[in-house]
């Protein structure tokens, strides 16, 4: 089953897209996937929490799990942080995804 | 001059599989990378993490993987010329090649293989305005030589390891040292993060958190800093400051080698996938998470595969003339250039009476 998710890409244009909900994929390879931002400008330490290129502001009040202790210290030390900052690589693409609106962070 | 058979620029897994590969047909190969130690991302991002898809290895920390693959290249006794940038490159009429790095070390090869993966690791800058006028003028990404720093304060800002770390190795030295972080937490070893505290407690450290710097000021030379307290928007304060440190870490960048006139897609090296990953410069090659091909996949697996073709390829361009057929390892052992000698057991022959 996939969920519609709005993506606003770095030059502020918005692409609503179908995401995978069975494919154990995460918002930042969804965006790779639809290749919203160019390939090595995101997803570049492959997901591991530990380079901040798939930062993301939440813009809906989409119910998202909760931040783990990696992706909170990264995000201490990533740039352009703002209150509502995610990094895709550590949000799932589940059913409760459905109508998710995210921004994609500035590169840095 | 330092002269190889094969320069490899990148010491990732890929560069130093290559070496095993080259070795295997005697040739010689030299390896350069900007940072100080083998392993690329492996070494610097994730040496605890483990990796699952190596084939025969159900599941290898990425630190092990590349203390395995040192020693099994130890035979063919690479060179290295670490924490240098590979910078300018030079083809000579003789079809070899000269790059030198940022620190001006040339290195002449008759091959250049590209293992550079996601790019040469740069400091992470925060984004402050004024922050590149002040390079070399009191800001500077990384501690070179602490003895600049005695009896200077210093301001650190950053919350991992190096931050840490370098906040304690100053104190001793610094006439003041103040850690600047975004979050009451920092992520380092424990014993760092208690170390801090201590000093903080003896007054040899100002910690200032949750905060950030938003401004830098002076005239030629930085004079001070400006910090933004987060919960106190308000009251932006100044810190007095010889030298300011971001320690953000490190984030790749393809570099240099961009501009070497080889065609990039992507922000990577296309190659000739259906031969031997060469690139549009003859005797150029791309290999690893570095290069790009349809259907390409960045993993350490295919780095093995391509760099084991590259070197084939590579022989037959040193070699033209020369007559060879592969060899498995298991039939011809391995013969190193430091006299060593591995090789299979011969079976023993014994009659049954």
């Amino acid at each position: 089953m996939d969920v519609k998710i709005t993506i606003i890409d770095r030059e502020g244009d918005s692409h609503i897209v179908d995401a995978p909900t069975d494919m154990a994929m995460n918002l930042m390879e969804i965006v790779r996937s639809y290749e919203l931002a160019p390939e090595g400008t995101i997803g570049i330490c492959g997901g591991m929490a530990m380079c901040a290129s798939c930062q993301c502001y939440v813009k809906s009040e989409t119910e998202l799990p909760d931040m783990e202790d990696d992706e909170e210290a990264m995000l201490a030390e990533a740039f352009h942080v703002k209150d509502n900052s995610r990094l895709g690589c550590q949000i799932p693409i589940l059913e409760e995804l459905e109508g998710l609106i995210v921004e994609l962070a500035p590169e840095e | 001059m330092i002269e190889t058979d094969i320069l490899i620029i990148g010491a990732g897994p890929t560069g130093l599989f290559t070496v095993f590969e080259a070795g295997l047909l005697k040739l010689k190969c030299h390896l350069i990378d900007g940072l100080p130690q083998p392993g690329g991302q492996l070494a610097e991002l994730y040496p605890k993490k483990p990796i699952y898809d190596i084939p025969g290895y159900p599941e290898v920390l990425a630190g092990d993987l590349v203390d395995n693959l040192m020693e099994q290249i130890k035979p063919f006794e690479p060179g290295f010329t670490l924490g240098e940038r590979a910078q300018d490159f030079e083809e000579l009429d003789d079809g070899t090649f000269i790059v030198t790095t940022d620190e001006g070390t040339k290195h002449h090869a008759k091959i250049v293989a590209i293992a550079g993966g996601l790019g040469s690791f740069e400091p992470r800058k925060p984004p402050i305005s004024n922050l590149e006028f002040y390079e070399k003028k009191g800001v500077s990404y990384m501690v070179k030589n602490p003895e600049d720093y005695r009896d200077k304060s210093v301001v650190i800002a950053g919350g991992g390891d190096s931050a840490l770390d370098w906040s304690i190795y100053l104190a001793d030295i610094a006439s003041e040292v103040t850690l600047i972080h975004r979050r009451n937490e920092f992520r380092g070893a424990l014993e760092s993060v208690d170390r801090v505290k201590e000093l903080k407690d003896l007054g040899k450290i100002k910690l200032v958190t949750p905060a950030e710097i938003v401004d830098l000021e002076g005239g030629d030379q930085l004079e001070s800093v400006v910090v933004h307290k987060k919960n106190n928007p308000e009251e932006d304060f100044r810190i007095e400051a010889d030298h300011f440190i971001p320690l953000f870490g490190l984030s790749p960048k393809l570099g240099p080698i961009g501009d070497w006139g080889l065609d990039i897609e992507k922000n990577a090296i296309k190659v000739d996938n259906s031969l031997d990953y060469q690139t549009n410069i003859p005797g150029v090659y791309a290999i690893g998470d570095v290069n790009t091909y349809p259907g390409k996949l960045k993993l350490i697996l295919c780095g093995f595969h391509e760099a084991t073709m590259m070197c084939q390829s590579a022989f037959q361009r040193i070699f033209p003339d020369k007559r060879y057929v592969m060899k498995y390892t298991t039939v011809g052992g391995v013969t190193g250039f430091d006299g060593s000698k591995k090789e299979a057991p011969k079976a023993v022959v014994k009659a049954i009476d």
